[in-house]
C-alpha cells in the first residue's frame, strides 16, 4: 500500500461512493442463489410450522414464549432452568464460527452473514427495477425527471416491503404467529410487536437499500475478529498475481506475448459488492463473496486460458506457486490440527449437549431443604425438617405424583414420616404445563437415629400416579438431627 | 463518480511510525459525522426535555417532559395496589378461618404475609419463623397463647404486654420468685431439679421429690396440676422438649429466681396516636402466613 505523507488539505471525512455491482452467474453465484432462499425460507416459514403437544400447550414448532418463559422447538421444550441448552447451542456456535474462519475466512460473511444475504436481495431488486450496471450508473448521474422519481419510487416500495415482511417475520417466532397477523391487521396486536416491526423494517431497509457495504466496513465488530483468526493456510479469494501480473489489454483477441492473463477488463471490479479490486490483494473490505470469481473465469474462458486467475487459495499458495510449485488441493489447508481442535471440541459439545437432552428425566423436580432453621423440635421430641419441592409437569395435562423418602439405599426408614403441607396422604396433582411449588414435612421420631444424627443422607421418591409406564425417579437431600 | 479501480487509491498517513507500523489517516465517513452530530444534538436536547443537571441544593433541573423517576414508580405502586385492591378486599372480608381454603388468598398471603415477616418479625422470630431464645419458634407444635390463626391474629394485633397498646395481652408473666423474696435460693433449687424431672432430662431424685411440693404450692396456679401449661396465662408446657429460653439448671434457676415477662410489639397501635404500623391487611396477610407455615393449629 503506497502512503504518502500528511498534507494540510487531507479531508477529513468522505461521503460514500455508490457502488453498482453488475449481474454475473456462475458457481459461486448459483450458490448463493441457493443459499439465499434456502435461508430466507427458512426465517420466513418457520414460525407457520404447526407442531401438536397437546390442549394446554401451543401449537407453534418453534416459539419463544417470554411471557412464560419457555422455549418450543418441535418436539423440545425447554424450561428456564434449562437455559444450559441454548448457552451450549451458543457455544457450539461460537466454536463453529472459529471452526469455519480458520478454515475458510470470511466464509460467514460473504455467504450466511444477513447483512450480506438481505443486501443481495436489494441489489436483484434494483437490477429489476432499474436495469444492470451501466443503467444504474446512467440513472445515478443524469438529472431527476419522472423516469428517475418513478423508478426510485418503484424500489423503495418493494424494498420497504420486505423491510416489513422482515420486521413482520420477526414477531411471529415470539407469539402465535396465526393470531399474532390478524391482530396486526385489527391493531389488536401490543404495543410492543408494532414496535418491533417497525425498527426491524427501518434497518433491514436502510441497511440493506443504503448503508449496504458501509455496515461491513464500519459497524461490524466480526471482520476484525476474523482477521485475527486467519493464519496462513486459511482459504480466501485472491488474485494470483504471480499469472496476471503484467496486466494488459487484449491485441487482435489475443494476449500479446510477455503479458500477464489479466486483460485488465475489470469485470472482477464490476461485479464487487463491496466495492474494491481484489487484484489489490487482501483487503479489508472483501466478504469473499466468490463473485469476482465467477466474473473472472467467465473472461478465462472466453479468452481460452485456463480458469482460477482469480480463485480460493491459502495466503501462502501465492509464494510456493510463484516458485513453480503446483496448486496445492484446499482440502490439504482445511484439514490441518487447528481445524480439526475446532471440530473436536465443537463436535463434543454437540454430543454432550445431545446426551444430556436424551438424559432429561421424564419427571423433573427439585427438593431444597430448609436451612433456617435446620430443623423443627416439636414438643415430644420429633424432629421435623421442612423442604421446599418444585414438581414441573410438563405434560398438556394434569398429572399426580405420589412423594415418598427412603434412606440411599432404597429403604423405607420407619421411624421416619412424610407430610405434604396443605394435602391429605401423599400425593399432589400439578395442573398441566406448570410449576409447583409444595412444602414437604420429614419427621423423625423422638430419639430415632435420624432425629439425633446431625446430618443423614436421604432420597425424595416422586412416581407418576396412573401413567402407562411407571414413571419413578428420585433426588437426594438430608435431614438434619439434633445432635 | 464511481471508484477508479485500477489504481490503488493512495492513503494518507498520520506520520506517526512505530516499528516501522504507519498510522493510516483514512478520512472518517461522512454519516459517520452526522450520526456524531445527532448525538450532540440529542444530548442537548434530551437534557432539556428531562431532568439533568444538577442544581446545588435542590436536586436537579426538572426537564420541560416533567418526568420523574420517583413519581414513575408512585405511579407503578399505585397501580399495583390498585391491581390488589380486590384480593385485599376479599381478605379482609373472609373469616379468618376460611383464608386457607381459597386459593387466591392463600397465593396472596404467602407473598404479601411473607414479605411483611421477613420486614417486621423475622428480627425476633427469625426469618424461618424457627425463634430465637426468648423469642418463640412459630413452626413448630407448642404455643405460649395457642396456634389458632384467631389467636394468632389477636397476638399480632395487640401483642404481647405491650405498655402503648390499651388492648395488649397483659398475661402477668413468669415472677422473680428471689428478687421478689417468694423462694428462697435452695427451694429454688430443688424447683429446678423437679422441672428437670418432669421434662424427662437428668434430675437429682431427692431434690426433686422436695420440689414436687414446692411446685405444687407456687408454680401450679399458672403452669397447672400436671406442669403442661395454660395458654391463658401463655403459661409454658413444662413437660415437652421445648424451652422457650433453655432447659438447662442454670437458665432454670435464672427464670425462677428473676422472672421472665417476653414483650411482642401491638402492630394496629403506632407509636402516635391515632396510627397503625400495619394495616387490616398486612396483619391479616401475616397471621394466615405465620399459620401455614406448618405450626398452625
Ligand atoms: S473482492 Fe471478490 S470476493 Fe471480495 S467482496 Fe469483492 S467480489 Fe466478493
Ligand atoms: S476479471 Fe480477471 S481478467 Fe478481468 S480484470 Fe479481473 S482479474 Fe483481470
Amino acid at each position: 500500500m503506497s502512503s504518502t505523507e500528511p498534507t494540510d488539505d487531507a479531508p477529513l471525512y468522505e461521503a460514500r461512493e455508490p457502488i453498482f455491482p453488475k449481474r454475473i452467474s456462475g458457481k459461486f453465484r448459483n450458490l448463493k442463489w441457493i443459499l439465499m432462499a434456502l435461508m430466507l425460507g427458512i426465517y420466513y416459514i418457520t414460525p407457520w410450522i404447526r407442531w401438536d403437544r397437546g390442549p394446554a400447550l401451543p401449537d407453534q414448532a418453534v416459539l419463544l414464549d417470554l411471557a412464560n418463559r419457555r422455549f418450543f422447538f418441535f418436539g423440545l421444550e425447554i424450561w428456564p432452568h434449562e437455559f444450559y441448552f441454548v448457552a451450549g447451542l451458543l457455544i457450539m456456535a461460537g466454536l463453529g464460527l472459529f471452526l469455519f474462519t480458520s478454515a475458510l475466512g470470511r466464509v460467514w460473511c460473504g455467504y450466511a452473514c444477513p447483512q450480506t444475504v438481505w443486501t443481495d436481495l436489494f441489489i436483484l431488486v434494483e437490477r429489476w427495477v432499474e436495469g444492470d450496471r451501466n443503467n444504474r450508473i446512467r440513472l445515478h448521474r443524469q438529472k431527476w425527471n419522472a423516469e428517475k422519481i418513478r423508478k426510485n419510487l418503484t424500489k423503495w416500495t418493494l424494498w420497504l416491503l420486505i423491510g416489513l415482511a422482515t420486521g413482520g417475520a420477526w414477531v411471529f417466532y415470539f407469539t402465535d404467529a396465526p393470531t399474532l397477523l390478524g391482530d396486526l391487521f385489527t391493531g389488536d396486536a401490543s404495543p410492543i410487536a408494532y414496535t418491533t416491526i417497525a425498527v426491524a423494517t427501518a434497518t433491514t431497509f436502510a441497511f440493506g437499500g443504503f448503508a449496504r457495504e458501509q455496515m461491513c466496513i464500519y459497524a461490524c465488530p466480526w471482520p476484525r475478529i476474523q482477521a485475527a483468526m486467519m493464519d496462513e493456510d486459511t482459504i480466501t479469494i485472491a488474485y494470483r498475481e504471480w499469472r496476471g501480473e503484467p496486466r494488459g489489454k487484449l491485441h487482435k483477441g489475443q494476449v500479446p506475448e510477455g503479458q500477464g492473463d489479466c486483460i485488465d477488463c475489470q469485470a472482477c471490479f464490476n461485479v464487487c459488492p463491496m466495492g474494491i479490486d481484489i487484484r489489490n490483494g487482501q483487503q479489508l473490505e472483501c466478504i469473499t463473496c466468490g463473485l469476482c470469481i465467477d466474473a473472472c473465469d467467465e473472461i478465462m474462458d472466453r479468452i481460452g486460458k485456463p480458469r482460477g486467475l482469480v480463485g480460493y487459495m491459502a495466503l501462502k499458495d501465492e509464494a510456493s506457486e510463484r516458485a513453480g510449485n503446483k496448486v496445492v488441493n484446499i482440502w490439504k489447508h482445511v484439514l490441518r490440527p487447528r481445524t480439526l481442535v475446532y471440530f473436536t471440541l465443537w463436535a463434543g459439545f454437540g454430543i454432550a449437549l445431545v446426551v444430556a437432552l436424551f438424559l432429561r428425566s421424564p419427571l423433573d423436580f427439585n427438593v431444597t431443604p430448609n436451612r433456617d432453621p435446620l430443623y423443627v423440635m416439636q414438643g415430644d421430641g420429633t424432629i421435623r425438617n421442612i423442604y421446599t419441592m418444585r414438581i414441573r409437569n410438563k405434560h398438556g395435562e394434569e398429572v399426580t405424583y405420589r412423594i415418598s423418602a427412603t434412606t440411599p439405599d432404597g429403604e423405607a426408614d420407619p421411624s421416619l414420616t412424610l407430610s405434604l403441607e396443605g394435602q391429605e396422604g401423599d400425593t399432589v396433582t400439578v395442573p398441566a404445563d406448570q410449576l409447583y411449588n409444595q412444602r414437604l414435612y420429614l419427621e423423625a421420631a423422638p430419639q430415632s437415629d435420624l432425629a439425633t444424627t446431625k446430618r443423614t443422607d436421604i432420597d425424595i421418591w416422586v412416581e407418576q400416579v396412573g401413567g402407562e409406564v411407571p414413571v419413578r425417579d428420585s433426588v437426594g437431600t438430608v435431614f438434619n438431627g439434633k445432635e | 463518480m464511481s471508484k477508479k479501480p485500477t489504481t490503488k487509491k493512495e492513503v494518507q498517513t498520520t506520520g506517526h511510525s512505530w516499528d516501522g507500523i504507519e498510522e493510516l489517516n483514512t478520512p472518517l465517513p461522512r454519516w459517520w459525522l452526522w450520526t456524531f452530530y445527532a448525538c450532540i444534538v440529542w444530548g442537548i436536547a434530551y437534557s432539556i426535555a428531562m431532568p439533568a443537571w444538577p442544581i446545588f441544593a435542590s436536586g436537579a433541573t426538572p426537564g420541560l417532559l416533567g418526568s420523574s423517576t420517583r413519581a414513575n414508580v408512585e405511579k407503578e405502586i399505585e397501580r399495583f395496589s390498585a391491581m390488589n385492591k380486590a384480593v385485599e378486599d376479599k381478605l379482609v372480608a373472609t373469616e379468618l378461618t376460611e383464608i386457607g381454603n381459597d386459593p387466591e388468598l392463600v397465593a396472596y398471603t404467602t407473598n404479601a404475609g411473607g414479605a411483611v415477616f421477613r420486614t417486621w418479625c423475622a428480627q425476633c422470630h427469625g426469618s424461618g419463623a424457627g425463634g430465637n431464645k426468648g423469642f418463640p419458634s412459630l413452626i413448630d407444635d407448642d404455643w405460649l397463647f395457642g396456634g389458632t390463626i384467631e389467636q394468632i391474629y389477636l397476638d399480632v394485633q395487640h401483642g404481647i404486654r405491650d405498655p402503648l397498646d390499651p388492648d395488649t395481652n397483659y398475661a402477668a408473666g413468669m415472677p422473680a420468685h428471689l428478687d421478689d423474696g417468694l423462694l428462697e435460693s435452695a427451694q429454688i433449687d430443688e424447683v429446678v431439679q423437679y422441672v428437670r424431672q418432669i421434662s424427662g432430662q437428668d434430675a437429682d431424685a431427692e431434690m426433686a421429690a422436695a420440689g414436687s411440693e414446692i411446685f405444687a404450692e407456687w408454680c401450679v396456679a399458672c403452669h397447672g396440676e400436671d406442669a403442661k401449661g395454660m395458654q391463658d396465662l401463655g403459661a409454658p408446657n413444662l413437660t415437652d422438649a421445648i424451652w422457650l429460653y433453655g432447659g438447662d439448671v442454670e437458665t432454670l434457676t435464672t427464670t425462677i429466681r428473676h422472672g421472665r415477662a417476653g414483650v411482642m410489639p401491638s402492630w394496629s397501635y403506632g407509636t402516635t396516636e391515632g396510627t397503625s404500623r400495619l394495616s387490616e391487611v398486612q396483619i391479616r396477610a401475616v397471621s394466615a402466613y405465620v399459620h401455614s407455615l406448618g405450626g398452625g393449629e
